[in-house]
């Protein structure tokens, strides 16, 4: 028999019109990222691990323990849960210095005065504020907030820590470090490890596993190389970068629309077909020789995407397209142009949906 | 100092003699005060004993009428600011009645329910031997009734105003709901609460038609400063003025110094 996870969580709960379904688990020392759009679910189901959204039914277990249960009657408040919050904006208490803030949840939790600010110290000094122990939260950059916001949700040792969007409110070049230092105290950290985020670069450094939410729902669970190499939803194949299709697979040829793609796995029945945007070759006339995968297309839009443009096509299936601006100028591509689009076998993948 | 100078505003004459007037209708019965103080005399007439008795009275219950309205009125508006239930809407129209009700109205109210008679009173009489009417504390119970909608519609409004959210990331810290109000809420809504109380205590000071009418008007007992403004008015007009001056500057005073406080505050 495994030993069961941390946190094991079958997350059921309405707001307003909302609803929620999700099922979690987290193994100790894991952290799991919940990617997913804005109103996909993620903060309320954060909410509802914290005690702060009452379940509708399903269950929350941690370490054993039963927090929401609504067949059982069973609800823990969230102060007598052992989780710790970092909540977007921080929420550090305005009249409390940042040492006072990170021994908030200690003192909460029976520590005398002296003993509390001694660990929040530490705990300071652990996120490389020490020097900043007196500082009002208003007088602190906005990663040194996140910092201290962190420090305090550790403070109480939680069972199981959830951040909510923990970069988001930083600039670009702060996100970089901070996230940076993020990442080694959540390795540190030996419960369980919540991530809600809408930005795919942070649950791909962050976490061991990715949970994408949509409408409510799980739709993709993974470790980060299997989500982006085999996307299962427009969201996630737009934020990996891949074009995805679904069809019908027979062997290597997948039927998308009116298009039959010639793909390197063999596959059968329904089935996904991704490449990148960079496989797309454009040409002027019919191209002969090596790809297998030639189709059609009209220009619909040219934009800027890095150092390259990236060309959305029209025509069997709708596709981006990425050209160098080279390419881009001998085809002298514009809006409603005619061309032809090829994939080579080798770049095209398939995989069972 | 030096000002940047800004481009030329003509202000509408419709609004600005209006204006003019209006300002000089507040400031003008001020000047008159000034003007009409016995200054030779004041010294000699500030030391007379009642002066400084109806003064110390004024003080003693509009700071008790305050300390009150905040025990009492704090929980109120946090209940009706926080907690749903039915019948909020028209809880929160009665808070506000005294501000809208003729305080003699009041008084006559609270001798109705606190008299020797009233619905409470006789029991109070009957049970502790307490009776309210006519003493120093009816004086602070008229005053804390006509002043305590000021606290709570301020304090209110903080707590609307502030983020609840703070009070659940205090609760996600493991602090219970009254450890989240006194050590998350109360901090938060602080500024609200000091602009309350000194509203409070301003209106608890000036009070005279529900305390004369509740309280009556003993000097040394229930006899405030308005009190007996009123009463040399139709003795000695010069003692009038000059209580009337010490009223006057003991407010302006007091609200001054808060309000250098707040502003150099944080």
């Amino acid at each position: 028999m495994t030993t069961p996870p941390l946190l094991d969580a079958h997350l059921v709960a309405d707001r307003g019109a909302f609803h929620l379904d999700i099922r979690l688990r987290i193994a100790a020392g894991e952290v799991v990222a919940l990617l997913g759009p804005n109103g996909a679910g993620k903060t309320t189901a954060l909410r509802a691990l914290a005690g702060l959204h009452p379940l509708t039914a399903g269950h929350l277990t941690l370490a054993q323990v039963d927090l929401d249960r609504p067949d059982r009657r069973v609800w823990v408040p969230p102060e007598r849960r052992p989780v710790g919050v970092v909540f977007q904006d921080y929420l550090l208490f305005p009249h409390l210095s940042a040492l006072d803030n990170v021994a908030f949840g200690p003192r909460r939790h029976g520590a005398d005065r002296r003993t509390a600010r001694a660990r929040a110290g530490n705990w300071l000094d652990r996120v490389g504020l020490g020097g900043q122990a007196r500082h009002k939260p208003r007088q602190l950059s906005g990663g040194q907030a996140q910092r201290v916001a962190l420090a305090r949700a550790l403070a109480v040792e939680p069972t199981l820590l959830l951040l909510d969007e923990p970069l988001a409110a930083l600039d670009a070049r702060t996100r970089l470090d901070t996230r940076a230092e993020l990442q080694r105290h959540l390795g540190d950290h030996p419960g369980a490890t919540l991530l809600v985020t809408h930005d795919p670069l942070d649950a791909l450094v962050l976490a061991d596993r990715l949970v994408i939410v949509e409408h409510g729902r799980v739709v993709q669970e993974g470790d980060a190389a299997s989500v982006t190499a085999r996307p299962r939803t427009d969201y996630v194949a737009r934020l990996v970068g891949l074009n995805l299709h679904r069809g019908r697979a027979d062997g290597h040829r997948v039927t998308v629309g009116g298009l039959t793609l010639t793909a390197a796995d063999t596959v059968h029945g329904d089935a996904f077909v991704a490449f990148p945007p960079a496989a797309v070759a454009l040409h002027p006339v019919r191209p002969d020789g090596s790809p297998r995968n030639v189709w059609p297309a009209t220009v619909t839009g040219v934009q800027r995407h890095g150092d390259n443009l990236r060309v959305q096509l029209d025509g069997p299936v709708a596709v981006a397209a990425d050209v160098t601006p080279a390419a881009a100028a001998q085809l002298r591509l514009h809006p409603g142009q005619p061309v032809w689009a090829a994939v080579k076998a080798a770049e095209t993948r398939a995989y069972p949906a | 100092m030096t000002r940047t100078p800004r481009p030329r505003q003509r202000v509408p004459l419709a609004l600005l003699l209006p204006a003019g007037l209006g300002l000089l209708f507040l400031v003008l019965p001020l000047v008159g005060l000034l003007a009409g103080t016995p200054w030779s005399t004041l010294p000699r007439r500030l030391a007379q004993p009642g002066v400084l008795t109806a003064l110390r009275l004024s003080l003693e219950t509009a700071t008790l009428a305050m300390l009150l309205c905040v025990a009492l009125g704090i929980p109120l508006a946090w209940l009706l600011a926080r907690v749903r239930f039915p019948g909020r809407r028209l809880i929160r129209a009665l808070v506000t009645v005294p501000l809208v009700l003729p305080p003699v109205v009041g008084g006559v109210a609270l001798l109705l329910v606190f008299g020797r008679r009233g619905l409470l009173g006789s029991w109070l009489d009957a049970t502790f031997g307490v009776t309210l009417p006519f003493t120093t504390a009816g004086v602070v119970l008229a005053e804390a009734f006509v002043a305590m909608p000021f606290l709570v519609i301020a304090v209110e409004g903080a707590l609307r105003g502030a983020d609840p959210r703070y009070e659940e990331a205090a609760a996600t810290l493991g602090a219970g709901r009254w450890t989240t109000f006194t050590h998350v809420t109360l901090p938060l809504v602080a500024p609200g609460v000091a602009a309350g109380a000194v509203l409070c205590w301003a209106r608890a000071l000036g009070e005279f038609g529900a305390t004369i009418t509740f309280a009556g008007n003993y000097p040394g007992r229930t006899q405030t400063m308005p009190l007996a403004v009123y009463l040399a008015l139709e003795t000695d007009l010069q003692a009038a003025i000059v209580l009337s001056l010490i009223l006057l500057t003991v407010s302006v005073a007091i609200l001054a110094g808060l309000r250098d406080r707040w502003v150099s505050a944080p």
